[in-house]
């Protein structure tokens, strides 16, 4: 086990502390030990961090790893190697496995599996209804006992008004935000790709805009007379941003987080038929992007989350009708990030890591996304100006499914490090329990 | 052996397609024409080539057309139909593309229900295809033979008004003749019931409205689509009768245009629903021509796609 890891040199960046400094880091038995310029000691590990970012653990709150049920597209195991390949050391999961994670029994499931398996901290969702079949409330309480840290019916929303109304209220008592998938079926109804030029151009049926934003809405009006901790799941368009705004300007206690893809990409990229770029919901029109951007810019937009939905081969395929919606996301999230919103100057560094860091654990109740002498050592430490090409077929995730292969990027993570120990060194995921790699 | 510009060629639709293309073909299914008139049906033009014919949605009209073309010019045919089989049921693309791959045909003809299953096709196999429509992307052979159809009637397509009416959301002939009316030149309206029309479908050169009165007004062209009757039970329209009211082309309307337009359809008409009885074999229609026509532009194609041996100019 290494006991000493001294980070040397490195811009540390901590927007839960406002720190922004040239600074040597100690990590000492899985915890910060110190911050500090020149720390002298024997360490069993040292890293020269100059001209890189010393920057928390990713926090991502919104991600699919696919056990138990779907272990051909990812698993604990894969899933969190891939994260740790990203820079994530905590990641919520998702709910819509099969069976769906709507008891105690699958919350504990989940967190032994982890416990065994996984390389990054692994916090359950729990479902909103029982089997996600938006009828009756899951058992919220014992969920968390069990240690779910929010609830979602992700995939879905609950059609159902009053249901959600009651979930918004019940989850109040254990103080649980319930995470919206914001989709009236309805209006989606069998479309493939965002409803606009491109799919009439294509003659692919649209998913308009109003499918989110009708739920948006809906589930703001919700929260506003039933109180609760409402979080909006990957917001896409310009109108769901501005409902979103307005509410928070009345006070509503309302939260929401967008996706890589929805501030980087458009639906052209589903020109030539593309079923990597097939997402729900789907990319949209370059209005919509620039007003996720602004949405991010003035903080509308409080998180920014992977959505890291994997998929094997088989369920994506050519034929973008019979192809799964879903982006493999973890470990493009950073540079994504880095590349078109920190390059581009549309937003600090600080406040583009406070997006991936301490607000979505915040949101979800989780002591991590900080750097805080004491607490248990959650670090990434990134090339910010390494660019790349990016290449699915070196995905650690076993969903290879990105729109993003073959574009340049932005950002490498270089080292993760979970609890005081590497989980990627070099680049690369390391073995055992992190020794091998030094 | 002369090659000519679109030899071994896909065509998968005419969004992608240049202008003089489509000159060369409309300029070559006039010479079929005048072969065809002159009783021509045993030509060499493609003997030893093999064209596989593999339909995966129902149609007689376009499946004939092709088959006919083909063998016209001398080519060996095979022909499979798949719907109702397992591939209606969803069979994969690539189990689909699987199988065509090994029948190593010259060029392969394809209509699939999914748009943009030739596209992805083609991407992964070498063999021409040529799109007989897919889904609600495109029907590059229909558009051709309207334009032909057109230039016949009017002797140019520069300038021309088309108007296209009715369910301009499902429709690829629609689609396809946007794409390549606008390319020659012409200015194309569409109209049909704001639930029928796709959203932003002004950005691929079309005007649109939902009057169909106005799109009409001073056509020199009057094409009408096919009304499905699930439209009405999707809830699209709330009744065929009240869209036949409201959106169907009858004499009345069809007076609005030129004194000269004409009238077509690329058929099966929904006769009575989309179209009026007394004008669709009236003296405007110009309707079984497109059919006559469209055998003409299908060996103007295949022979553009596969020819080499024998040149058109020199069959007597």
């Amino acid at each position: 086990m290494i006991l000493r890891i001294l980070i040397k040199g490195g811009r540390i960046i901590d927007p839960s502390s406002h720190t922004d400094k040239v600074s040597d880091l100690l990590i000492e038995e899985g915890f910060i030990k110190a911050i500090d310029y020149n720390i002298e000691c024997n360490a069993d590990s040292v890293i020269d961090a100059s001209g890189l970012w010393i920057i928390p653990g990713l926090v991502d709150m919104h991600c699919h790893l696919r056990e138990p049920g779907y272990e051909s597209k990812e698993t604990i195991y894969t899933g969190t190697r891939s994260a740790a390949a990203g820079g994530f050391t905590s990641v919520a999961c998702m709910p819509n496995t099969q069976p769906p994670i709507d008891s105690k029994l699958m919350v504990e499931y989940i967190r032994l599996k982890a416990e065994k398996e996984a390389a990054v901290k692994v916090y359950p969702i729990g479902c909103i209804t029982k089997g996600r079949e938006g009828k009756e409330l899951a058992t919220f309480g014992m969920l968390k006992e069990a240690g779910a840290v929010a609830l979602s019916d992700d995939g879905d929303s609950v059609a159902n008004s009053r249901i959600m109304r009651l979930a918004l209220q019940y989850a109040l008592s254990f103080d649980m935000p319930v995470i919206a998938h914001c989709e009236d079926k309805g209006l989606a109804a069998d479309g493939i790709i965002n409803d606009g030029a491109v799919a009439t151009r294509l003659g692919l049926k649209g998913i308009p805009a109003a499918a989110e934003e009708v739920i948006v809405a809906r589930d703001i009006v919700l929260a506003a007379s039933a109180g609760g901790r409402l979080h909006i799941a990957h917001v896409s368009t310009a109108g769901s941003v501005e409902m979103i705004r307005q509410a928070k300007r009345l006070g509503i206690n309302v939260t929401c987080e967008t996706c890589p893809h929805y501030f980087s990409l458009t639906d052209e990229m589903a020109e030539g038929y593309n079923t990597a770029a097939k997402v729900n919901p789907p990319l949209r029109s370059p209005s919509d992007v620039e007003a996720i951007i602004s949405g991010l810019k003035d903080g509308t937009i409080d998180v920014i989350a992977t959505d890291h939905a994997p998929h094997d081969l088989s369920s994506k395929g050519d034929d973008i009708y019979n192809a799964a919606f879903g982006i493999s996301g973890f470990e493009t999230a950073l540079s994504v990030g880095i590349t078109y919103l920190v390059d581009t100057g549309i937003l600090e560094p600080m406040q583009f890591i406070a997006k991936m860091t301490h607000v979505p654990a915040d949101i979800l109740g989780i002591n991590a996304g900080q750097l805080s002498i004491g607490l248990p050592a959650d670090v990434a430490i990134v090339d910010p100006y390494a660019e790349y090409t990016v290449d699915t077929g070196k995905f650690i995730s076993k969903g290879k499914n990105s729109p993003y292969d073959g574009m340049r990027l932005k950002g490498r993570v270089l080292y993760t490090i979970a609890d005081g120990r590497y989980v990627l060194y070099g680049g690369q995921i390391a073995k055992g329990d992190g020794n091998d790699n030094r | 052996m002369r090659q000519t510009a679109l030899h071994g060629y896909d065509i998968l639709g005419l969004r992608g397609m240049s202008k003089n293309n489509i000159d060369l073909i409309l300029h070559t299914a006039a010479k079929m024409k005048a072969l065809l008139q002159r009783g021509k049906k045993d030509m060499e033009l493609l003997s030893g080539k093999s064209v596989a014919i593999v339909f995966y949605e129902n149609s007689t009209r376009t499946r004939l057309s092709f088959e006919l073309a083909a063998k016209y010019l001398g080519a060996h045919v095979v022909s499979m139909s798949e719907q109702g089989s397992s591939v209606a049921k969803g069979e994969s693309l690539e189990d689909t593309l699987d199988t065509i791959a090994m029948m190593a045909a010259d060029a392969i003809v394809i209509r699939h229900s999914h748009s943009g299953a030739p596209t992805v096709m083609a991407s992964k196999i070498d063999v021409p295809i040529i799109n007989a429509g897919d889904g609600m992307n495109e029907h590059p052979t229909q558009a051709l033979l309207d334009m032909y159809t057109m230039l016949e009637y009017k002797g140019r397509l520069d300038g021309l008004k088309v108007a296209i009416i009715g369910d301009i959301y499902h429709s690829r002939v629609a689609r396809s003749n946007i794409w390549g009316l606008t390319k020659m030149g012409a200015q194309v309206v569409v109209a049909g019931p704001p639930t029928l029309l796709p959203k932003d479908i002004e950005a691929m050169g079309a005007q649109v409205s939902s009057d169909v009165e106005y799109a009409i007004k001073g056509a020199d062209v009057v094409m009408g689509l096919r009304m499905q009757r699930e439209r009405q039970s999707a809830g699209l329209v709330p009744s065929l009768a009240e869209y036949t009211r409201y959106f169907g082309i009858n004499a009345q309307r069809l007076a609005m245009a030129k004194g000269d337009a004409i009238l077509m359809h690329p058929r099966p008409a929904n006769i009575g629903v989309e179209i009026s009885a007394d004008i669709i074999n009236g003296p405007q229609s110009v309707i079984s021509r497109q059919v006559t026509n469209g055998v003409a532009v299908r060996m103007a194609l295949l022979y553009l796609i596969l020819g080499g041996g024998d040149d058109i100019e020199d069959i007597d």
